[in-house]
């Protein structure tokens, strides 16, 4: 059974907040490796959400999950505290980072996206790597992890588009004068956050003819491959997120689809959003 | 005078649209006690060859008759664990009443006059659930030092754990999803497996000392080896097919088109149904269209029909398939069933294009009409386009159901597993032992896409390779690819 350990606010905002949990969890704890995820299910009537593994703990067998509560079924496991069991949790799943030394990396969080860049990006510097870390978010207060990702970068930037914190404006505008500053190009950019973040960049870097990789969110059900509820269409050929993923190169996501794809159940989420259950 | 098959009682295809209670309600006794004084006793019973597995048919209808349930229920367990759950999904149609000598000669599948075995099945398997019958364990001192992990917790897993368990070995059930049956539980609908029936048989096995541990993904979590050095002397893969194959044409990826594994899993497994109370949502839309013509496509038909109902839709789902009627693998009853619903079957049409709106989601389906020509490697005659033919469809959900095919998420970090070039796993026949010594696999994973029962004695035939390597361990195996045995019932 899955107990949660510890609960942390991590950023609040008007109605939104970002949430980072502890829980039990001894398979995914000895096994995640930096870019898988799990699915977790509050309640027995709850759905299956994917979470990436931001950290993993194996003395303690333990990981931690940071959740942005956007949704209903992520609002009811903001609901929950530290003693409270979770209904279900599998994994770790999908693919892992492929860690190497590249020589330099470009790492871009947008929002809570910014989670997945964590475990990366130690990872990533432990392999010898030298970091471009560029942090984005709405708002100072809805910033998460900027002290760790600091502690871990040879360059960090932080973007608000508020401008409350950083430079006022968008993680992209940093990139492209990197890209254009005429100091040799990075060899990897690794990027994760909201769709639209996630497609600027993608055209950015391609302008540029730098690989880079993003971790999809498209929408899931079981996560184990077996719905193709996750599909999406990378170059010519349709791939499942859950376990093709879920990094795909960025060059060859087609987005708009993507964008649509994640549409699909808006109304069911406003009603069951509305009846205010959580 | 030869008497009539006697019907069976189903609720009235109006009010059962409305909801995913159970559709048929079974025999009584006194209908299972005539419809069993029909079986002519033959003395050649030629439809015990159509079984799978080997059920004694003409025994288990003779007790009945006799008034000796117990004995009935008894004379089926020797060849199947879960009478309550084949009597239920077993395709009767085409393997012991298609036998049966009532049948008449060449017909593709059994004819109304042959016995209704699996209606007098799933009347044994009551009486054993009603009565608590317990087939009695033969545990040995030998035996019961032994440690068997079954991964998967369908059929085929389901079955191989109570061989085990009923001789005293430690079987534990490793299981990805929350719950736990597996094509049981996510594919078939509760309308035709409800899951009181499942979790009865799962309940069984927990008695008997089986332990089920959900949510663990061998392969991603723990590997093979790991769970050989966590002590278990022998494993069985059961791991289904799972994925979903999809059609392949333009716009497939619009929003609002699911695999039926999708549509299913979020209707059966995470009740969507019962949307917002589980919190799982599932579209439906006005106009449905199912592609495909096997048992997966009638349940996801039947699925949309209902939710059509019950969301105040006109109910207007149409199931589009390549071939004719005579060639749907579908189960004939369910076709009938289907029928009865309102679900509107088209023929010899094939889907060209998905067409969508402005946002993405599909609007229209473009087909063109097909003519049967020469018969295909499966013996039936295959859909040739005609052309300039095509025509579009109103489609505002579309539900692919054309086949499944192996998970590959095990295979692939067990490189010593060796598959065939369609990914399932290649096994000895007699044994079910894979390329691993004291790895045994079983089910859809070995033969492809098949029937509950086929995966079922796929199982039994493992868990005795499982106790005989046991018991010798150093007798050797014979690979051999199985695909093809008994597995002839593709879309
Ligand atoms: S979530 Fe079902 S296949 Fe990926």
């Amino acid at each position: 059974m899955t107990r949660i350990v510890e609960k942390s606010i991590l950023g609040q905002y008007q109605g939104a907040r970002i949430t980072r949990f502890v829980i039990t969890a001894e398979d995914v704890a000895l096994k995640a490796k930096p870019g898988q995820f799990i699915m977790l299910m509050v309640k027995e009537e709850g759905e299956r959400i994917p979470l990436t593994v931001v950290d993993t703990n194996k003395k303690d067998k333990t990981v931690t999950l940071i959740v942005q509560e956007l949704g209903f079924s992520t609002k009811l496991l903001g609901s929950m505290n530290v003693g409270d069991s979770l209904y279900a949790l599998v994994g770790p799943l999908g693919h892992a980072t492929p860690i190497q030394n590249f020589g330099e990396v470009v790492l871009i969080g947008g929002g809570v996206g910014i989670a997945e860049i964590y475990p990366v990006a130690k990872a990533l510097k432990e392999a010898g790597n030298r970091l471009i870390t560029i942090l984005g978010s709405r708002t100072k207060d809805l910033l998460i992890l900027e002290n760790e990702l600091k502690a871990v970068s040879d360059e960090f930037y932080v973007t608000t588009d508020d401008g409350s914190h950083g430079r006022k404006g968008f993680t992209v505008d940093v990139l492209k004068e990197i890209l254009e500053s005429g100091r040799p190009l990075p060899k990897i950019v690794y990027a994760v956050g909201p769709i639209p973040m996630m497609r600027r960049v993608a055209e950015t870097t391609k302008a540029a003819n730098v690989k880079t990789l993003v971790s999809l969110n498209a929408l899931m059900v079981d996560g184990t491959g077996m719905c193709g509820g996750c599909r999406v269409t990378i170059g010519s050929e349709s791939k499942f997120t859950c376990v093709d993923g879920p990094e795909f190169d960025a060059h060859d996501v087609n987005w708009a689809e993507l964008t649509k794809r994640n549409q699909v159940f808006v109304e069911q989420e406003k009603h069951i959003c509305h009846l205010g259950r959580v | 005078m030869r008497k009539e098959p006697v019907k069976v009682r189903e609720v009235e295809a109006e009010k059962r649209v409305a909801g995913f209670d159970e559709v048929v309600l079974g025999y009584s006794e006194e209908e299972a006690l005539t419809e069993a004084s029909r079986c002519l006793q033959c003395k050649n019973p030629v439809c015990i060859n159509g079984c799978p597995v080997g059920i004694n048919i003409k025994g288990f209808i003779h007790h009945i008759t006799q008034k000796d349930y117990k004995g009935a229920y008894f004379t089926i367990r020797e060849k199947n664990n879960f009478p309550s759950i084949c009597g239920r999904v077993c395709p009767a149609e085409y393997q012991c009443r298609k036998a049966c000598i009532l049948t008449r000669k060449g017909s593709p599948f059994a004819s109304d006059n042959s016995i209704n075995i699996h209606f007098l099945e799933r009347f044994t398997g009551q009486m054993g659930i009603n009565n608590g019958w317990m087939v009695p364990s033969e545990t040995s001192e030998d035996l019961s030092k032994f440690k068997v992990a079954v991964v998967g917790s369908g059929p085929a897993g389901l079955c191989c754990a109570g061989e085990l368990a009923r001789k005293g070995i430690q079987v534990t059930i490793f299981e990805s999803l929350h719950k736990t049956g597996g094509v049981l539980r996510y594919g078939i609908p509760p309308f035709r497996l409800p899951h009181s029936i499942l979790d009865f048989e799962i309940d069984y096995l927990k008695k008997i000392g089986v332990v089920f541990k959900p949510n663990s993904i061998i392969g991603k979590g723990k590997t093979l080896q790991e769970l050989k050095n966590e002590g278990f002397d022998a494993i069985f893969l059961g791991l289904g097919a799972g994925i979903p194959t999809f059609l392949g044409i333009p716009g497939e990826n619009l929003g609002n088109i699911t695999s039926a594994n999708e549509f299913l899993t979020r209707a059966n497994l995470m009740s969507a149904f019962k949307f917002p109370d589980y919190h799982t949502p599932v579209n439906i839309g006005r106009h449905v269209i199912v592609v495909g013509g096997g048992n997966t496509a009638m349940d996801a038909a039947r699925v949309a029909l209902r939710l059509q109902k019950m969301r105040g839709i006109p109910l207007d789902t149409t199931l589009v398939y390549r071939r004719s009627e005579v060639e749907m693998p579908a189960r004939r009853l369910e076709i009938a069933h289907a029928k009865e619903e309102g679900l509107k079957l088209k023929f010899l049409v094939k889907p060209e294009e998905f067409i969508g709106d402005a946002n993405g989601l599909v609007q229209k389906l473009k087909c063109v009409a097909c003519e049967l020509g020469e018969p295909d490697a499966s013996g039936r005659r295959r859909p040739v386009e005609i052309k300039g033919s095509d025509f579009e469809l109103d489609c505002d959900l579309a539900v692919v159901a054309i086949g499944l095919k192996a998970n590959a998420i095990l295979p692939k970090v067990t490189p010593e597993l060796t598959t065939d070039k369609n990914g399932d796993v290649i096994v000895d026949p007699q044994t079910m032992e894979t390329s691993i010594k004291n790895v045994f696999a079983g089910g859809d994973i070995v033969g492809g896409e098949g029937t509950v029962i086929e995966a079922m004695g796929m199982a039994k035939r493992a868990a005795q390779g499982i106790i005989n390597r046991l018991l010798a361990p150093t007798s050797g195996t014979n690979l051999e690819n199985t695909k093809g045995v008994g597995y002839a019932n593709k879309c």
